[in-house]
């Protein structure tokens, strides 16, 4: 451990005092900021050279971001326990044994949240519920059992205070995943976050309709291409946090990024970026990943001493690292405008080509790049397009185009988003408002599900217009809540306050209507 | 063979079931008050209105004196169908099948199919025909949004071709129709018969204006109609508020009905056994 100058350790005691007196923070919200407060004072990584300024300056000029996974990682930032494993055998350490009726299982998962951490502090993958349930849906009857998922959904959405909480369904149709959608649909709450796995030969399109339908309701579910997740990580994959394929019983130890404007700020031209200053950061944020991870399987003891390691809910060599990026868009305009070309990124086809070029260049270093502890993943990181942060300024979400220069026509936009979807298998995704009219019409939206998912493109997510649960940039937040927080009010959810910073700074409210 | 073309949506959510690419073809046979894009009307007569006033230089005219229209130019302001002293546009092109249908192939597989609408699209039967023909070989549907002033009867390549019509009752009584399209409307009915006979009658439309006519009566003499038929075929009901949204401005005062009206219609053709019904 390294020591720390007494400047800094004043200035995150000024923090604390913030954080303490703060008017907006809920209690939970004040003590997840003050265990951060606490973490930034470690100096325990094996950070490689040149990290530093690359990572610690200004946002306009931070080409690697670790988006706020703290200084010493003592636990995976994103965890996927195996519940089907629990509902079977209960666990020892939470002295539960396997449920026999939809009450205990409920009630099992919903003790069982509460001990799944995650850099956010809350689960976030709380399970494949549709599958988890059927095996019990009808040890009560229909209306009773519709009950209790409300009241199960609620809970989540009272107690999980953070929209990066994830839930699964599809993409075979089943009893309780009708009910959960039902649930969802009339509840319009804001947690979890869910996914529906959609396979055109396997999920009937009438099952499909009513996520269509619900999705017109919260803003969920978002339409994962199960072919393309299934061919990548197998048939044992989740949907957690924003969008982010990771195996089951696993998850990843870290996420970082690469925010590819500010790495294009510092190149001379194309060429530059494609062979000097591109790699070098490249270089860098993997090794700085390859140090996180070193810690946390050698160093925290996580992977020994927590229960879910221990009880087999997790395995270790199911892990695997997040190597992410923002703004390709910003970075191919940037460098055009460096080179004295027209074109913007989602419009010219020479723009478009280059992004393919960048991705090219990124994926093949990661293919080089070894990490002994991403077993599960063939020894590599997976690729994520982050969607941005809430102070996120002039930086567009992964590989989407920018709001505001949306093609004028959706076909276009979903034309140039299938170049780059197919990188992305920890997750990537795009978001479409759609007009009130396809209310009564939701095979619209079904229509271009399917041709999408034929055309490369692996998630997508659409909200009504109108409807107060909107989608920010991969969680999801109500209108409401918004203008509450925007009015000096304390909101139970931590996502509401990112929403509220991309709605400033990231413009999500006026995204293209479809 | 050529059509004039006003307009091609490539996604279309309301011209018909799933995503469509919705077609819209120029010149109409007809004259409804509340038309919301008068615009497609009639044909240019190249009188040269709209070159003048476009603020844009998007317009001019070619070598044979006929108007141009330079889409890259164009800045949507509308001026030029606003000016326009005929009902029509400057903005359409002569386009043959092939060259709409390159179009639309664009949209596979995000489309289920296509609908042309106008105008009045029945004014080209060839082309559609031809369009359709090029549509099918790929798989796609094919619908026509029609008025029904033009015998379906009598192209019956077209309707091998054509998965069926979304036809227009924009009122039942002849006298009504009249006074709504400046048309009788016995070839509507007529129309109407013939394709639900042939299960080709995908959907009935009704655009309710109660300032203009007796809706209620027409719904529900509509509905005794078409009720006998629904046996061979399930005919969905559009049911239409009227709006003045695009509609010429001595038609644009009737007023909007609202949707608890829109839903004592439905249940009206609902208790004569229609189960398909969508209220716009």
């Amino acid at each position: 451990m390294r020591d720390i100058s007494m400047e800094r350790v004043n200035e995150t005691r000024k923090n604390i005092l913030e954080i303490i007196e703060s008017a907006t923070l809920t209690h939970e919200q004040k003590l997840t900021c003050l265990a951060n407060q606490a973490d930034s004072l470690m100096e325990v990584l094996d950070l490689p050279e040149g990290l530093d300024e690359l990572l610690n300056v200004p946002i306009d000029r931070k080409c690697i971001c670790d988006l706020s996974e703290g200084h010493a990682p003592m636990r995976p930032r994103y965890i996927i326990p195996d519940y089907a494993k629990f509902l079977k055998e209960g666990s020892k350490f939470l002295q539960l044994d396997p449920p026999t009726d939809l009450y205990e299982a409920l009630n099992s998962l919903m003790i069982f949240y509460k001990h799944v951490p995650s850099v956010t502090n809350y689960p976030v993958y709380v399970g494949q519920l549709d599958e988890l349930l059927e095996p019990y849906i009808d040890t009560v009857d229909e209306a009773q059992a519709k009950k209790m998922l409300k009241l199960f959904l609620t809970q989540m959405d009272r107690t999980i205070l953070d929209s990066f909480s994830h839930a699964n369904i599809g993409p075979r149709e089943t009893k309780a995943g009708r009910l959960l959608l039902e649930a969802e649909k009339e509840l319009e709450n804001a947690v979890p976050n869910l996914s529906f796995k959609y396979d055109e030969d396997i999920t009937p399109d009438d099952f499909a309709l009513k996520a269509i339908d619900c999705a017109m309701h919260s803003a969920k579910p978002s339409f994962a291409n199960h072919k393309m997740f299934k061919s990548e990580l197998g048939e044992n994959y989740v949907i957690a946090s924003c969008y982010n394929g990771l195996l089951l019983g696993g998850g990843a130890y870290t996420l970082c990024r690469l925010v590819l404007g500010n790495i294009a700020k510092r190149a001379k031209n194309i060429q530059d970026f494609k062979e000097r200053e591109l790699p070098y950061v490249l270089d860098i944020m993997a090794r700085y990943m390859d140090a996180r991870i070193k810690f946390e399987v050698e160093e925290s003891g996580f992977f020994e001493n927590n229960f879910l390691a221990k009880e087999g809910f997790i395995h270790r060599d199911r892990f695997s690292g997040m190597y992410g990026l923002v703004g390709l868009a910003d970075c191919v305009n940037i460098l055009f405008e460096k080179e004295g070309l027209k074109g913007r990124f989602g419009h010219d086809e020479a723009a478009n080509d280059l992004g393919v070029e960048i991705m090219e260049i990124i994926k093949e270093f990661n293919l080089n790049h070894k990490n002994k502890y991403c077993e599960g993943t063939g020894g590599h990181f997976l690729l994520h397009a982050q969607v941005g942060l809430a102070e996120d300024e002039n930086v567009t979400p992964g590989t989407r185009i920018p709001i505001g220069e949306e093609p004028e026509e959706l076909i276009d936009q979903l034309n140039v988003l299938r170049k780059f979807h197919k990188y992305f298998t920890s997750g990537t995704g795009d978001i479409f408002p759609i007009d009130m009219t396809v209310h009564r019409n939701p095979e619209y939206v079904l229509d271009i599900i399917k041709g999408s998912f034929k055309m490369d493109l692996r998630y997508l997510s659409f909200y009504s217009s109108d409807s107060d649960v909107i989608r920010v940039t991969g969680y999801l937040v109500k209108r409401s809540e918004l203008e509450k927080l925007a009015n000096g009010e304390a909101v139970l959810q931590d996502t509401t306050a990112l929403g509220l910073g991309a709605a400033r700074n990231g413009h999500i409210l006026e995204r293209k209507v479809r | 063979m050529k059509a004039v073309v006003n307009r091609i949506i490539p996604f279309s959510s309301v011209d018909g079931p799933g995503n469509r690419t919705a077609v819209f073809l120029q010149g109409c046979n007809i004259n409804c008050k509340y038309c919301h894009n008068p615009e497609t009307r009639k044909l240019c007569v190249q009188c040269g209105t709209c070159v003048k006033q476009c603020p844009a230089g998007a317009l001019s005219f070619d070598e044979n004196g006929k108007v141009a229209f330079d889409p890259s130019k164009c800045v949507q302001c509308d001026t030029c169908i606003h000016v326009c002293p005929n009902d029509s546009s400057p903005r359409t092109f002569e386009m043959t099948p092939e060259e709409v249908y390159a179009k639309v192939k664009k949209q596979i597989p995000f489309i289920r199919g296509l609908s042309v609408s106008g105008g009045e699209c029945m004014l080209w039967p060839e082309f559609l025909t031809e369009l359709f023909r090029l549509a099918k070989k790929d798989g796609l549907g094919t619908l026509i949004d029609s008025n029904g002033m033009i015998p379906f009867e009598d192209y019956p390549e077209l309707m091998e071709v054509s998965d069926g019509v979304m036809l227009d009752i924009k009122a039942f009584e002849a006298a009504e129709h009249r006074k709504v399209t400046d048309f009788t409307n016995e070839m509507v009915l007529k129309n109407a018969v013939y394709l639900a006979k042939t299960s080709k009658l995908y959907e009935v439309r009704a655009v309710i204006v109660p300032d203009l006519y007796d809706t209620e009566r027409s719904i529900r003499e509509m509905g005794d109609f078409l009720a006998p038929y629904l046996k061979i075929n399930d005919i969905r009901v559009k049911i239409i508020a009227y709006r003045p949204m695009g509609v010429r401005e001595q038609y644009s005062h009737y007023q909007v009905p609202n949707q608890e009206y829109l839903a004592y219609l439905a249940d009206i053709l609902r208790e004569k056994g229609f189960q398909h019904i969508t209220l716009i």
